[in-house]
């Protein structure tokens, strides 16, 4: 590999002070066999044009803050490796997100669905300390692990076309992140979810595109998550429709 | 300091940005062509107590000249159902889940039953 | 109790999908290729449209794939922009499957054995 190769990288740049509209930088960038397109990011803040602003973390794939539009695809920027790319490659922020300034977006909307879902434990009862820790078998933990993985960097959420075409949709993550602790032997909060996660702006919006579950870095597969849970509220709503009387959910 | 935010539109287009986008549509799409067979199927049987006219509907060429376009899509219906059968339908052994090649496999087995059943009741 | 009813809706367009993913395509290679090579004759599909439980066979199969198209063409005319129009996009089409299934129910009845 020749040492003075470059690559050149497509900047999407946004200053709301100055920028009436968003625009494109070019910049040329050395190129590594090592190096993600976060390297290149670095490169260019550290080297070319401070003025650049993005977020990013750990740079290994488990914090959740560098997810950007790469050639028009939602990446983890600590996981797209330069040379997978041939040609100029054109760095976005997250689509279906407010643009801040340059790559950072606004992802209150994000947070205030995570807060909807109830997305914490809430156990069945109160249990004080005294009675020790909540036992949990291999097989319970299986059951809601996958969605666990979780590390909120809302690739799903930019990969979605119902989440663009209706913003008020609960979202893969959201939903997924419902699943996990409704799963989970320790939290008695099913019902109380339900009421949002089963409306009809939650699973119900979902059309099983199933792009989620392929953009997903950690292989939590939301769009799974989504489908469990509608054959879920589905069985529960049959068992409310034909006994009234019974208890709730299954 | 309160800063304006851009807000991106999204495209009349959207489903046409990647492959998997335009599998997508295509597959949502071969519900028309499901229906368009149930439609056929009660133009046919408006015709059961008139023998010709039946026999005339079965042969007539519009008849099947949708049948022989319908044919691929009501395929890839079946297969991209089969194939998502296993999100849908979560079973465990224990910790283990099962396969999800499994719950689509049987899926398939069980088409191949019946149509060899609709099949031989037919012929 | 489920605040909506999407569930209902959904379980017809699942039944729906099952029954048009199993049966739609040896049904149709019957009376369209395997019709025109003569392995299956009109006058055996005919008398088997006198049949009670094949009439029950393709009430199953009209009136639920119906359901299926109903469920799934709604929602993507929402996803090809018609968003606004929504609710009467559903009436529509649920409307249709429902007419359907009714004209299905009572073409099949009056056949006579």
């Amino acid at each position: 590999m020749m040492a003075n190769q470059t690559i050149s990288l497509e900047v999407f740049r946004y200053h709301p002070e100055t920028d009436e509209k968003p625009r494109y930088q070019t910049y040329q960038v050395p190129f590594h066999e090592d190096w993600v397109v976060l390297d290149a990011l670095n490169y260019i803040k550290d080297q070319v044009d401070g003025t650049l602003t993005y977020r990013w973390s750990c740079r290994m794939g488990v914090c959740g803050s560098c997810g950007m539009m790469v050639n028009g695809d939602p990446k983890l920027t600590c996981a797209a490796f330069l040379k997978s790319y041939s040609g100029p490659i054109r760095v976005e922020p997250l689509t279906n997100f407010p643009v801040i300034r340059d790559l950072v977006i606004n992802f209150d909307d994000f947070l205030h669905k995570l807060k909807e879902v109830k997305a914490w434990m809430i156990p069945k009862e109160e249990r004080p300390l005294a009675q020790g820790e909540y036992l949990q078998t291999p097989a319970e933990l299986a059951q809601f692990k996958q969605y666990s993985m979780c590390i909120n960097c809302m690739l799903c959420y930019a990969a979605c076309p119902v989440y663009g075409l209706e913003p008020k949709f609960l979202g893969p993550a959201a939903i997924a992140l419902a699943q996990r602790y409704n799963l989970d032997s320790r939290d008695g909060a099913k019902d109380e979810r339900a009421e949002i996660v089963s409306s009809s702006e939650g699973i119900w919006e979902c059309t099983f595109v199933g792009e989620c579950t392929r953009v997903c870095p950690k292989h939590v597969d939301p769009a799974g998550a989504i489908q469990q849970a509608k054959v879920i509220n589905t069985q529960d709503w049959w068992l409310a429709f034909l006994m009234p009387w019974g208890k709730k959910s299954s | 300091m309160t800063t304006k935010e851009y807000h991106r539109p999204m495209p009349a287009l959207w489903w046409l940005h990647n492959s998997q986008l335009i599998l997508f549509m295509i597959r949502e799409l071969t519900s028309v062509f499901v229906a368009g067979y149930a439609v056929f199927l009660i133009v046919l049987i408006s015709k059961v107590n008139d023998d010709r006219a039946f026999k005339e509907t079965l042969h007539c060429p519009t008849a099947l000249v949708f049948q022989i376009i319908a044919l691929p899509f009501v395929l890839f219906h079946s297969v991209t159902w089969f194939n998502l059968t296993p999100k849908a339908i979560v079973l465990f052994r224990g910790e283990e889940r099962v396969n999800p090649l499994m719950i689509a496999g049987g899926h398939y087995v069980l088409w191949v039953l019946v149509s060899g059943l609709i099949l031989l009741v037919a012929v | 109790m489920a605040k909506s009813n999407e569930p209902f809706l959904w379980a017809l367009f699942g039944a729906g999908g099952m029954i048009a993913a199993l049966f739609i395509p040896i049904t149709l290679l019957i009376t369209s290729v395997l019709l025109m090579c003569n392995v299956v004759s009109a006058e055996k599909l005919l008398n088997l449209c006198r049949n009670p439980l094949v009439r029950l066979y393709l009430f199953v199969l009209i009136s639920l794939p119906l359901f299926h198209w109903a469920h799934r063409f709604r929602f993507t005319l929402v996803d090809l922009g018609l968003k606004a129009i929504k609710g009467p996009i559903a009436i529509l089409c649920y409307g249709s499957a429902l007419a359907g299934t009714v004209i299905a129910a009572f073409l099949l009845i009056r056949i006579w054995a």
